[in-house]
């Protein structure tokens, strides 16, 4: 929109520069960041881990940890200069943050109407019962169902979207007029993040409120708002239009940044040359396969919480809770196919059981011919078939023993199941792997935690295919990674796979990682697969309506639409 | 709720069963004819007899436990060689001694240690803070028997203000009218200052020798509780609103911090129980503790076995008591 | 590996200062009959209830023997005593909470059971119960003291066993080939292990106070026998007449050594806490 002209600001950074103190000593955790926001704005801060832009946000709300000292600069809110070091009685009114990981960040044993009524009488001269009525209303507005009922209930009765409602009243109980929501999808489901954003946006537009929604996912961020500010080692690299970042980054990590992020509208599959022709028989062959968990044993709150996630809506305990509930599909000897969900979809749990970490309830596993999920799991080790199905895990961290070095733990399945030809020194065979995985040889004496993220992550690939498997299960390889890392492991994991001829079987929750490595995918809700197909198809004409619903929450960044619909803003 | 709370009785019960086998198993394993030391004073050899055939040792262990348990549940735990009397009657007798010995350490140590706990919590690494960490340190590294020592030999024998370490009441006082045997709320009911102030006088040392143990832990253990409370993300929440800082301390805080103090309380209470029996002897205190002691060196085994029994139900009730307490305090608890 | 790194960074990682302390009482213990100046049963009424002096650094006692001598020769039982009680408890405790943790099922119930009944008395005081039954002597006092301690390492295997039971790491060495005993041996113990030992040390200091509170009511050890806790009863008696250094001594002798362990035990597990490594 053009005005005259530019509206006062309604913050303003202005250098602002913070220092941590850790072990290392102290850590410049932001530095010489200055940036605006417009009242009714939405601006998006992007950055991995370490950018410095949840410490902006924790310093502009006064909250900053006890360790962290504020070097220079200055912050100002609607023309007010605030205080640095700490957060005077009544000097942030107007702003309110929502971080990520929502129901950690309620009090867990006080309602979550009463942490409500708390907010709202800080600032308002309310009575308790006035405060009460003002609280249901709220939770009302952020579209929590029953209202008056969900007031007395406590975090863990409340799936993660809803605790995050929760949370967004408790912001706008302190009648902002910016909110800062730091990372509040993160952790969530991609339907829930959907939603929640939504509403967002909807309050924001509502209360005519700015907003700066801070997030690694810049796919996110260019979807909803107007203008972006991207961060690296607590800097501001580059603060533009969404429009104009997209289309002409120029900064080289802005343009690694949009590079990296994988986008489910656009076409980035590795899987070049179309698929393998199904080659009769199949390599793996799951048949009714069905994984039942007890939950009585687990307690009653576990079966109400596991309720309220699987099936939402529903209040009732459930005393046997199915993971995996029918499922049957074959796969073919060079194929790669993704299965998609939301947690408490059961993915993870077929994983386990396709790599027989666990035993099925009922129904067969049956690997080139033979029936693996005859032999209990306990057994499996040391198996015939153990060498030729293994498994990525999805955290680097704690999928390495801490205590033992890169090199033992890429050794440890060539010691325990390969033969080792005598012309062929274990020594020689693990750097070769670790090459292939592109590890430095000078990273394998080194201990899980003296690794990196990503380097960590090449070293679990690197077991994974040291007895070169036919199938590969890989859960969610790289959910914990940045997204630049993410895109570099994905690149591999395609390389392997096609150097190796391996057939991969990749879990992930989201669908545009997946559509980079796998040409069929599987998408699965409540333990049962809903639809199944060509990935290309299932995104762009997806039949059932769950894996709509899943299509439709992907944020897009597609430049071709942003410039369709900039001028429509 | 109340389901919860039931299978925990259950469980106290069953408990409680376990105890009374440990203590069967340990009153045959004496080194002598159990017959002896249960038959009591002027244990003439047709007693002892009388008392082998009562108790079942001709006949196989199994029948002796369930005379055992017969006998436990008609309340008779044997005769004291030395008193003379039924352990059960001693035992009752000197408990309320024991017992408010105990209750006011642990009440002395809560009101001293979970606000320094806390405090230390809140002033991280300043002086206050450390003084807390040195002291809790030092303290439950002393021995009770020892502290107790070094405070009778300041406060009575350098600076007089201690009584003797005699008892409960000096020998010119007379104990208040028994009511629930506990010489403070004696003798505030029958109105009589004079022995209340009396009792506290000589309650005051030992009292505060015990309590010396019990609040190094629950210092340490709020001090923990809070720190971990204090940089949680809901508090961090609680700072961003801004809620008032007492708000924040008192309610958010300490509410969730409270839980594991609950549970560090009752583990106290087991070093209490134990310690007891040393302060008693050190101060002359006339409780369940140094009455097995004195049988103890008799070789007086009766009250001893009484003695362990009464201790482990004690416990097991204020484990249930706790166990109570958090699943109110705590609705996580609550449909598992 | 820290180690090596914090040695040759010249610091010396926390809690080193109480490591000192308790291999100098180690030492104690050792050469303590070769250093005592004096025999430490030897009587001489004629120097009875004698305060500290040059002659006597700590004075001496009711029979005239040099509390000095007494004191340092003591470290020898005492410390005795509590290492070998906590090694008992240690392989019992461990071994049991380890495979109650790993199986599961009716032997984690029965382990289970076993436990709680010991934790169900104060467990000084079934000490003294186990002690009056058993006997007085100092085999006992060990016994007894082992038992009540056996618990807090089988909850702190098991624990600790049940976290990393189904942890990734432990999938993965399943994955790699490890049946369930190499895992439970080379993968879950040695991560185990370190807990377990931060708990022995702490564990130490308290196993000293049991010793000494026993031997302080009259069990286990017997007079001549020079052990720090019966030398703080003996004492005892003095406190109306004043001859405080027959008490003193000893007891200060007792709270450095179970405050050396303590503190001991407070470094190990701030060396061993992963989020110390940065």
């Amino acid at each position: 929109m053009n005005s005259i002209a530019a509206p006062q600001p309604l913050l303003e950074i202005e250098e602002l520069s913070v220092k941590i103190a850790s072990r290392r000593g102290m850590v410049a955790a932001v530095r010489d960041v200055s940036f605006s926001v417009a009242p009714g704005e939405i601006l998006g801060i992007v950055g991995e881990s370490g950018s410095g832009k949840s410490v902006t946000a924790l310093a502009v709300m006064g909250i900053l940890p006890a360790a962290a000292r504020v070097g220079h600069g200055s912050i100002r809110f609607a023309g007010r200069a605030l205080n640095l070091t700490g957060r005077r009685r009544g000097d942030r009114e107007g702003l309110a943050i929502i971080f990520q990981n929502p129901r950690a960040a309620l009090d867990p044993i006080r309602p979550v109407g009463r942490q409500l009524v708390d907010a709202l009488r800080a600032h308002s001269p309310l009575s308790a019962r006035q405060a009460a009525v003002s609280a249901v209303e709220l939770l009302g507005q952020v579209r929590i169902h029953e209202p008056a009922r969900r007031f007395w209930s406590y975090p863990f009765e409340l799936s993660g979207g809803m605790c995050q409602r929760a949370m967004i009243a408790i912001a706008l109980a302190c009648k902002p007029r910016l909110l800062i929501a730091d990372e509040p999808t993160t952790g969530l489901d991609v339907t829930t993040q959907k939603a929640i954003v939504d509403l967002l946006v909807a309050l924001a537009a509502e209360r005519g409120m700015a907003t700066v929604l801070i997030t690694h996912d810049l796919a996110l961020a260019s979807e909803r708002c107007s203008r972006l500010a991207v961060m690296q080692g607590g800097r501001v690299v580059e603060i533009a239009e969404t429009v104009e970042i997209l289309r002409q980054p120029r900064e080289p990590y802005t343009r690694s940044l949009i590079a990296a992020t994988p986008r489910a509208d656009e076409d980035t599959t590795t899987r070049t040359g179309g698929a393998p022709a199904a080659v009769a028989p199949p390599l793996l062959a799951v048949e009714s396969l069905c994984r039942d968990y007890r939950l009585r044993a687990a307690g009653g709150m576990a079966a109400r919480a596991w309720g309220q996630i699987s099936r939402p809506g529903n209040v009732r305990e459930i005393d046997i809770l199915r993971a995996v509930d029918n499922v049957t599909f074959d796969l073919s000897p060079g194929e790669s196919v993704g299965l998609v969900g939301e947690s408490g979809s059961g993915k993870s749990t077929l994983a386990a059981l396709i790599v027989r970490l666990i035993d099925p309830t009922a129904g067969r596993i049956r690997f080139r011919g033979e029936d693996i999920g005859a032999i209990p799991a306990r057994h499996a080790a040391r198996a015939a078939f153990r060498r030729e199905i293994q498994m990525v895990f999805q955290d680097p961290s704690a999928s390495l023993n801490s205590r033992h070095t890169a090199f033992d733990a890429i050794a440890e399945p060539i010691r325990r199941l390969g033969p080792l030809a005598r012309a062929r020194p274990l020594a020689g065979v693990v750097h070769e792997l670790a090459e292939m995985v592109g590890l430095a040889a000078a990273l394998l004496s080194r201990l899980p935690h003296q690794l990196s993220g990503g380097e960590k992550a090449r070293v679990g690939i690197a077991r994974a295919i040291a007895l070169r498997p036919s199938l590969l299960v890989l859960d969610e390889p790289t959910a914990s990674l940045d997204v630049r890392v993410q895109a570099v492991i994905l690149d591999l994991l395609a390389k392997l796979r096609d150097e190796f001829a391996m057939t991969y079987f990749f879990v992930s929750h989201d669908l545009a990682v997946v559509r980079r490595v796998c040409e069929r995918v599987m998408v699965m809700r409540s333990g049962q697969i809903v639809e199944s197909g060509m990935t290309e198809k299932v995104l762009t004409a997806p039949d059932h309506p769950y894996t709509k619903e899943l299509v439709a929450a992907i944020p897009r960044a597609a430049h071709r639409e942003l410039i369709q619909n900039a001028s429509a803003r | 709720m109340g389901s919860l709370i039931a299978r925990r009785l259950a469980g106290a019960l069953a408990v409680v069963a376990s105890v009374i086998v440990v203590t069967f198993v340990l009153t045959r394993a004496l080194p002598a004819d159990p017959a002896v030391y249960f038959a009591g004073l002027g244990g003439t050899k047709e007693a002892i007899a009388a008392m082998r055939a009562k108790l079942g040792l001709d006949h196989g262990l199994l029948t002796q436990f369930f005379v055992y348990i017969r006998a436990l549940a008609a309340g008779d735990l044997g005769h004291s060689l030395t008193t003379g009397h039924p352990v059960l009657d001693d035992l009752t007798r000197r408990l309320p001694a024991s017992l408010e010995l105990t209750i006011s350490a642990l009440a002395l140590a809560a009101i001293v240690g979970l606000p320094a706990g806390m405090a230390a919590a809140v002033w991280p690494n300043s002086w206050f803070d450390h003084l807390v960490r040195v002291i809790a340190t030092v303290g439950v590294a002393i021995p009770t028997f020892f502290t107790g020592l070094m405070l009778l030999h300041v406060f009575y024998f350098d600076l007089g203000w201690a009584p003797a370490p005699l008892g409960r009441l000096s020998s010119f006082a007379a104990p208040p009218p028994r009511v629930s045997g506990f010489y403070l709320i004696d003798s505030l009911l029958a109105g009589d200052l004079a022995t209340f102030a009396a009792a506290a006088f000589q309650l005051a040392l030992p009292a505060l020798t015990l309590s010396l143990f019990a609040v190094a832990p629950l210092a340490r253990a709020t001090r923990a509780a809070m720190l971990e409370v204090l940089a949680s993300d809901f508090v961090r929440t609680a700072r961003a609103i801004p809620l008032s800082r007492a708000k924040i301390l008192f309610v958010y805080a300490f509410g969730n911090a409270l839980l594991p103090v609950l549970t560090t309380i009752g583990m106290v209470f087991s070093f209490l129980l134990g310690a007891n029996v040393l302060v008693e002897k050190v101060f002359g205190w006339p409780g369940i503790g140094s009455y097995a002691i004195d049988a103890l060196i008799a070789a007086d085994y009766a009250p001893v076995q009484g003695f362990v029994l009464l201790m482990a139900i004690l416990y097991i009730l204020l484990n249930l008591l706790i166990d109570i307490a958090v699943i109110v305090a705590d609705p996580r608890t609550v449909g598992a | 590996m820290d180690l090596a790194r914090s040695v040759r960074s010249a610091r010396l990682p926390p809690g080193s200062g109480s490591l000192i302390l308790v291999a100098v009482l180690a030492l104690t213990g050792v050469i303590a009959p070769w250093i005592a100046p004096y025999d430490p049963l030897a009587t001489n009424v004629a120097e009875a209830l004698q305060p500290p002096s040059v002659a006597h650094w700590f004075g001496t006692d009711a029979v005239g023997r040099d509390l000095f001598s007494r004191v340092l020769v003591a470290t020898r039982l005492d410390l005795s005593i509590a290492v070998v009680a906590v090694a008992l408890s240690f392989v019992v405790g461990a071994t049991a909470g380890t495979i109650s943790g790993y199986l599961g099922g009716w032997i984690d119930a029965a382990i289970g059971r076993v436990t709680d009944t010991i934790m169900a008395f104060p467990l000084f005081v079934l000490a003294m119960g186990i002690v009056a039954a058993a006997g007085n002597t100092v085999a006992n006092i060990i016994y007894a003291t082992a038992v009540i301690n056996i618990p807090t390492y089988v909850r702190v295997a098991r624990a600790e066993v049940l976290v990393r039971r189904e942890a990734p790491f432990v999938q993965a060495a399943r994955l790699a080939g490890n049946g369930p005993a190499r895992v439970l041996a080379f993968h879950l113990f040695p991560n185990v292990a370190a807990p377990l030992i931060v708990q022995a040390s702490l564990n130490m200091g308290y196993a000293i106070l049991n010793a000494a509170g026993l031997s302080f009511i009259g069990l286990g050890v017997r007079p001549p026998a020079p052990e720090w806790g019966i030398m703080v009863a003996d004492g005892a008696a003095y406190i109306i007449s004043g001859e405080w250094w027959v008490w003193l001594f000893p007891g200060l002798a007792l709270t450095g050594a179970v405050l050396a362990f303590n503190v001991a035990g407070d470094g190990l597990r701030d060396f061993f806490d992963p989020q110390r490594r940065s």
